[in-house]
């Protein structure tokens, strides 16, 4: 899951970590109302959406205009760039020509930059610890310093046994040049930002960029914070900071029955059981010449339910032209995956072609459920043909 | 031989008495495996409803009234590496995780007290391990299975039972088959599992499925390259598939570890890799069983 960048700043501010003032306004008015409770006389207004390159992102509504976040010396110019902002879509590398609606703003106190550093917290699955990374890159795309300067990115492994220790910092600290009391300031960030990624179940803390103040001071400029969703049900304090508006319609619905579902471009919906297959599956349909219009893994508890809710999903993507249910029955048991198909189809007054595999746990049961149904449904043997019936029910309709 | 369980193999179940440990285990032992007990904390000293087995409230104390050598464990994730951690401290051999869910740094802990400790573990988040014919730990449909000489290893739990599917129907059945899961931080990564098919007399060539995110398909590979392939090596034949080619970057598809975030954790990169390290790389996820039999042939 992940929440807005104002959201993080408060959150870890709780923990000590350095963020500065600031706060979250919802109209143009507000913002004014913001920016007379910092100390000024500069100002940054920035837009809340899930995406980076805001500063370099234009708005729909004005292209030629300035960007998602802009640094002001009045309390006039809040106002005017809160008005830009609100209720307007911003464009930015990362969100994909669509954009995303700003819908509030932050309102933050100026700072004096002096340097401009990358610091990232992640689980590092090759060595399946926590792994802080460092870079005196800043600002810049993370990902392509990665590629072009791996030298350039610091990265230390903490022991989950030991946990954070001062050599980690100072390592760190170092090798990004800091010196003297920027030290001290760097270790305190960067413990308390280790605390905060523990105590919350984090997945991945960018601070991006982390400055370095005129005072020495490491004050964090941006801040993204995503979280650990199979740790949320000891966090449920943090379902709150949930942003519905910033998911595709169908993945919220999906989250909602709890079914794993991604939305994507073509014109083949899929339902299939177990994460590995259903991506095999989106790539078989590929090979046969046509495009998936979903990721969709009932899981293993699949029941009639589940599955008539992913139907209901699936279906309700006008781009669907075809329906291939991909079941191999391992925990998922294909009699109940049947039944569900049948209440589905029949609950939903299903239009497009539905192409049937299934195979493994009650396959025989399953299979007779489907025939004796009286339901139009095209039963397939095995992957390739499943994929070859249902790429062909698309170009034949 | 096989790899991990055989016939020799002592199953105990943590989450004994829910749904799932009890179905799962009731199909092992209708399979020809030997489960002895498990465990339900306050359920300790009853007997099985169904399977007539006992009921402990600790590992420790089921290891030592039933000589269990193995343990699988359903309890819902958020006990689950508590769950892992009582089977480390009894030191239990091998600890076999069906779990999905579990959170990251509950994972991170456990990872580390693995370290150093007397036991292996397989998952979470993975369908589990059979030896055909032999021992059944798991969620895998048994029925599929025929006891032969392809040894399977994969990140995946419903692509690996297309992979037994098709080398069944080849003739050529698996020696064992062992589900890693497809969590980031997990108990056997792939070349844990491929160093004991090397050595294993009875595996013959080698199934090895991985998806995007990641790169231990990558170091999977560069291992085969020097472990398995040129002159003195096994040269046993590997067929190799990676899934999610259409995934789009920056998604994450399903698995918590199935998520392109650029470079080498793509489809193309790890094909690629495997190709560049003498495997056969299947084009499609249905073809895994002929790629093989053309790999055997040479």
């Amino acid at each position: 899951m992940n929440i807005h960048e104002y959201q993080a700043k408060e959150l870890l501010r709780r923990y000590g970590v350095a963020v500065l003032d600031g706060h979250v306004a919802w109209t143009a008015e507000e913002a004014v109302a913001a920016a007379k409770q910092l100390p000024g006389p500069v100002y940054v207004v920035k837009s809340q959406i899930h995406a980076g390159g805001r500063g370099a992102g234009r708005f729909k509504e004005d292209p030629n205009g300035k960007g998602g976040v802009r640094v002001v010396k009045s309390i006039d110019d809040v106002k005017a760039a809160a008005d830009a902002m609100i209720g307007k879509t911003l464009v930015t590398k990362q969100t994909g020509e669509h954009g995303k609606l700003v819908s509030r703003v932050y309102v933050e106190d100026g700072c004096d930059i002096k340097r401009e550093l990358y610091l990232g917290l992640l689980i590092d699955r090759d060595t399946s610890r926590l792994t802080i990374m460092a870079s005196t890159e800043g600002g810049m795309e993370i990902e392509e310093v990665a590629e072009h300067h791996p030298e350039k990115i610091l990265k230390v492994a903490v022991d989950p046994a030991s946990g954070i220790s001062g050599f980690h910092c100072r390592k760190l600290a170092f090798g990004l040049g800091l010196t003297g009391k920027q030290v001290s300031s760097f270790t305190k960030f960067v413990t308390a930002l280790f605390g905060a990624f523990l105590e919350l179940d984090c997945m991945i803390v960018e601070i991006n960029p982390l400055v370095v103040t005129g005072a020495g001071e490491i004050v964090a400029l941006d801040a993204k914070v995503s979280f650990d969703d199979s740790a949320l049900f000891r966090h449920k304090d943090l379902e709150e900071l949930r942003d519905d508006s910033e998911m595709d319609p169908k993945e919220l619905d999906a989250v909602k029955n709890d079914l794993n579902y991604v939305a994507l471009d073509g014109e083949i919906g899929c339902m299939v059981n177990g994460a590995g297959l259903a991506m095999a599956t989106m790539d078989i349909i590929k090979l046969y010449g046509s495009s998936p219009a979903n990721f969709l893994d009932v899981g293993g508890t699949a029941n009639a339910a589940r599955v008539t809710e992913a139907f209901r999903i699936i279906t309700s993507d006008p781009n669907v032209k075809a329906i291939l249910v991909n079941i191999f029955g391992g925990i998922a048991k294909c009699d109940m995956i049947a039944e569900g198909i049948v209440a589905a189809s029949k609950n939903l007054s299903l239009k497009v072609p539905l192409v049937v595999r299934l195979e493994g746990t009650n396959v025989d049961l399953g299979k007779k459920i489907l025939a004796e149904s009286g339901l139009a449904i095209i039963p397939a043997d095995n992957l390739a043909d499943a994929a070859q019936k249902v790429v062909a029910a698309v170009k034949g309709a | 031989m096989a790899v991990l369980v055989d016939k020799n193999t002592r199953v105990m179940t943590q989450g004994f008495t829910g749904a799932q440990g009890t179905f799962h285990a009731s199909q092992g032992i209708a399979y020809g495996s030997t489960y002895v007990g498990g465990t339900t904390p306050g359920k300790g000293g009853t007997m099985h409803p169904e399977l007539n087995l006992p009921v402990f409230d600790t590992v420790a104390e089921c290891v030592a009234k039933t000589q269990a050598n193995a343990s699988v464990i359903y309890v819902p994730a958020p006990f689950a590496a508590d769950a892992i951690l009582e089977a480390i401290d009894a030191e239990v051999p091998l600890i076999i995780c069906i779990t999905e869910g579990i959170p990251v740094l509950d994972m991170v802990k456990v990872k580390r007290a693995l370290s150093g400790s007397k036991s292996i573990l397989v998952g979470p988040n993975c369908p589990g391990v059979i030896t055909p014919e032999a021992c059944k730990i798991g969620i895998m449909p048994g029925h599929i299975h025929k006891r032969g000489s392809v040894g399977v290893v994969s990140r995946s739990g419903t692509l690996t039972y297309e992979a037994v599917a098709q080398t069944t129907a080849a003739g050529l059945g698996q020696s064992t088959c062992v589900g890693i899961g497809g969590d980031p931080v997990k108990g056997m990564d792939f070349i844990d599992v491929l160093e004991l098919f090397l050595k294993d007399d009875e595996t013959k060539s080698i199934v090895m499925i991985g998806e995007i995110g990641g790169q231990s398909e990558i170091l999977a590979a560069e291992y085969l390259k020097a472990e398995n392939f040129g002159p003195g090596k096994p040269n046993k034949p590997v067929v190799g598939f990676i899934a999610g080619a259409t995934a789009p970057p920056g998604r994450r598809m399903g698995h918590a570890g199935a998520v392109i975030s650029g470079g080498r954790d793509t489809a193309a990169a790890k094909m690629e890799a495997m190709a560049a390290a003498g495997i056969h790389v299947a084009d499609s996820p249905s073809s895994l069983g002929s790629t093989m039999v053309k790999a055997l042939k040479g």
